[in-house]
C-alpha cells in the first residue's frame, strides 16, 4: 500500500503536525521507503493467532485504580505559573478569551 | 587505600574535562551541577554508607526524570524543562549511595540507532571520534567507554542500550520487561520500553541492576519477582548450560569477521563446559517491520502530550489547533516528526488492521519463537548484538537503512525477554558485542553466560 501527499496531509492534521508543502514529496518518499517493508506481514498466515496483548508470564493483575502519591520534589505553586483551588492555571490562548469566560482573572501572557 | 564519594565524584569531572566531554567535544554529557554532585557525595561519605555503590558516580540518559538537573529527551519541544519528581531508579540508584554527575545525550525521544538525532547534536564515539556511538542511549555509553563513570542509565525500546553498548566496546543490559520501574521514564513506546544498565563490567552492570529492580507500586507494569543477587552469578564451570545459536541471526549476508568473534566466543563457552546447539527463530527477519509499526503507533499516542500548554516550548498563536501545530512542527525534529507520521497512519481508519493489527499477531509469532526455543531445553541464546561496528557520522540518511542496526536487538524487545551485549573483540580496532539472551526474568543465567564469556576472554588474551 502506498501512501500519498493527500495521505500525509491528512495524518499530519490528525497528529497536529504541519507538513510545508516544499517538504511534502521528500516525506511521501521516505515515508514509502519504510511502508514497503512491511508488505511483508501480508504474506504472513496468521490465522487463529491472537494479537499480542500482555508481554511474559508475569500478567498484569487488575487493581485498585490508586496509586501512592507522586513524590514531589517541590510544591505545585513552587513551579506552576499559577494554582487556584489546587487546579494549574496554564497560559491562556485568544481563543479562549473570546469564548468569554467569566473569570475575573488576567490571562498569564 | 579507600576512596572517598567526593574523591569519586571530583574525578568523574576532572574525567569529563579531560576527554572533552560537552559539546565540543565528545558531546556526551548535557547537563550537569557539580556543587550539588559534592554535596550529594558528601553526604555519602558523611553517612559512611557501605553499600555496593557507596560513593559510585553515575550518569543518566536525559530521558529519566530528575528533579537538580534538566529533563529534556534531547528535543527542542523540552527544551529547559526540570521534572518535579525523580524517577524510580534515580532514588533507588541515590539511596545506595551511588551520586548522579550528569544526564546524558540521547536519540530525540529515544528515537534512533546512532545518537545523530538530538537537538543538541550528536554523539562522538570514544573508540573513534568520526564514527557514532550508537543510540538511542549513544551519551550513556560513550560516558562510561570513556571512563568518566562506571555504570549509567539508558533506555531500551529496540535495543538502545545494547547497540551502543556493542559500538562502544562495554556491557549493556535491557532486563526483563516488568524487571525495572519505568515510573519517571518519559514514555515512547510503553509495550516495549524499559530501563537499562551499561557498565564498565559485568559486575558493575550487575550491581546497578540488582539496585534498580524489583516492584514498585508507581509502575503497573513492574512485577513483583524475586531478584537474585546477580553479581554472585560468575562460575568458571558452564557444565549444564545449553546455548542456542540462532541461524536466523548468522545470515549468509552476515559480515564474515561479526560471524567469526561470535563463533570465537561461543568456543571459549563451551570450553568452559556449556553445550552449544543450532536452534531456529523462524519470525526473525519480520522484527523490524513489526517493531516499526508498533513502536511508532505507540509513540504517536505518548507524545501527543507535547502539545504546547504543558511543558517546554510554546509556539504562540491566536487559535489553539494552530498553536498545537506550530509548537509541535517546530519542537520536533525530523525523525520524531517522521515516526509520529507512520504511527498516526498505521493507526488510522482503513490502516489498523492491515498494519497495526498484523503487526501485533506477527509479534505474537515472535514471542512463541522464543518460548519454543527455550521450552526445547535451551537456557540461553547467543546472537551478534549489532550487523557491524560503530559506523561512521553521517553514513546511513535512509530511514529504513538506519533502522536496519536494530535487527539483532528488536526481538528481546518484542517478546520482553531479558538480553544484554558483551565485548566479544575488535574489527579494524572497532568494538563489537556479542547478546545474550534468557528467558523472561531469569536475569541471573544471561549473568553467568556473561561472567564466564568476560572472564574467558581476559584469560585467552
Amino acid at each position: 500500500m502506498a501512501i500519498g501527499p493527500d495521505d500525509v496531509r491528512h495524518v499530519a492534521a490528525l497528529a497536529r503536525l504541519s507538513v510545508p508543502e516544499r517538504q511534502l514529496p521528500e516525506l511521501v518518499a521516505q515515508l514509502n521507503g519504510i511502508l514497503v517493508h512491511m508488505d511483508a506481514l501480508a504474506l504472513v498466515n496468521t490465522k487463529d493467532v491472537q494479537a499480542t496483548q500482555g508481554i511474559g508470564d508475569a500478567a498484569m493483575p487488575l487493581r485498585i485504580d490508586i496509586g501512592p502519591p507522586i513524590p514531589m520534589n517541590r510544591a505545585l505553586d513552587a513551579f506552576a505559573p499559577s494554582v487556584r483551588d489546587g487546579f494549574l492555571l496554564v497560559p491562556r490562548l485568544a481563543t479562549h478569551e473570546s469564548a468569554g469566560d467569566d473569570s475575573d482573572d488576567e490571562p498569564l501572557e | 587505600m579507600s576512596t572517598t564519594a567526593v574523591s569519586a565524584v571530583r574525578e568523574s569531572f576532572r574525567r569529563m574535562a579531560d576527554v572533552d566531554a560537552g559539546p565540543t567535544g565528545l558531546n556526551c554529557i548535557l547537563w550537569t551541577d557539580e556543587d550539588r554532585a559534592i554535596i550529594d557525595a558528601r553526604a555519602v561519605d558523611d553517612k559512611a554508607a557501605s553499600g555496593v555503590l557507596a560513593g559510585v558516580p553515575f550518569v543518566a540518559k536525559d530521558n529519566i526524570a530528575t528533579t537538580h538537573l534538566p529533563t529534556t529527551c534531547g528535543s527542542r519541544i523540552l527544551e529547559g524543562y526540570v521534572s518535579p519528581y525523580e524517577a524510580t531508579v534515580i532514588g533507588r540508584l541515590r539511596d545506595a549511595g551511588a551520586v548522579l554527575v550528569g544526564k546524558t545525550n540521547c536519540d530525540e525521544f529515544a528515537m534512533g540507532s546512532s545518537n545523530e538525532y538530538s537537538a543538541w547534536g550528536p554523539v562522538l564515539n570514544p573508540v573513534d571520534r568520526t564514527r557514532v556511538p550508537g543510540g538511542s542511549s549513544g551519551g550513556s555509553a560513550a560516558s562510561v567507554a570513556a571512563g568518566i563513570v562506571p555504570i549509567a542509565l539508558g533506555s531500551e525500546t529496540g535495543g538502545s542500550v545494547r547497540q551502543p553498548a556493542s559500538y562502544c566496546g562495554i556491557v549493556g543490559v535491557k532486563p526483563t520487561y516488568g524487571r525495572v520501574s519505568r515510573f519517571g521514564l518519559v514514555a515512547f513506546a510503553s509495550s516495549l520500553d524499559q530501563i537499562g544498565v551499561f557498565g564498565a563490567t559485568v559486575h558493575d552492570a550487575a550491581a546497578a541492576l540488582e539496585v534498580i529492580a524489583g516492584r514498585d507500586p508507581r509502575d503497573a507494569t513492574s512485577a513483583d519477582c524475586s531478584i537474585s543477587p546477580y553479581r554472585s552469578a560468575g562460575t568458571p564451570d558452564l557444565r549444564g548450560l545449553v546455548i542456542g545459536r540462532p541461524r536466523e541471526y548468522f545470515p549468509k549476508s552476515l559480515d564474515a569477521r561479526v560471524a567469526e568473534r561470535c563463533d570465537a566466543a561461543l568456543a571459549l563457552l563451551r570450553a568452559r563446559g556449556a553445550e552449544v546447539r543450532e536452534v531456529s527463530l523462524p519470525h526473525t527477519e519480520l522484527a523490524i517491520p513489526v517493531y516499526y509499526i508498533i513502536a511508532p503507533a505507540e509513540a504517536s499516542s505518548n507524545l501527543a502530550r507535547f502539545d504546547g500548554v504543558r511543558y517546554g516550548l510554546r509556539e504562540p498563536s491566536d487559535s489553539l489547533r494552530e498553536m498545537y501545530e506550530r509548537t509541535r512542527t517546530r519542537g520536533f525534529g525530523p525523525e520524531v516528526t517522521r515516526r509520529i507520521l507512520l504511527g498516526t497512519y498505521v493507526l488510522s481508519a482503513g490502516y489498523y488492521d492491515a498494519y497495526y493489527r498484523k503487526a501485533q499477531e506477527v509479534r505474537t509469532l515472535i514471542v512463541k519463537d522464543f518460548r519454543d526455543a527455550f521450552d526445547s531445553g535451551v537456557h540461553l541464546l547467543f546472537t551478534p548484538t549489532t550487523p557491524t561496528p560503530a559506523f561512521e557520522l553521517g553514513a546511513k540518511s535512509d530511514p529504513y537503512e538506519m533502522y536496519l542496526n536494530d535487527i539483532f536487538t528488536a526481538t528481546a524487545n518484542l517478546a520482553g525477554v531479558p538480553a544484554m551485549s558483551v565485548p566479544i573483540g575488535e574489527i579494524d580496532g572497532l568494538p563489537i558485542g556479542g547478546q545474550l539472551i534468557a528467558p523472561h526474568f531469569d536475569e541471573q543465567t544471561m549473568f553467568r553466560g556473561a561472567f564466564a564469556l568476560e572472564a574467558a576472554r581476559a584469560e585467552a588474551r
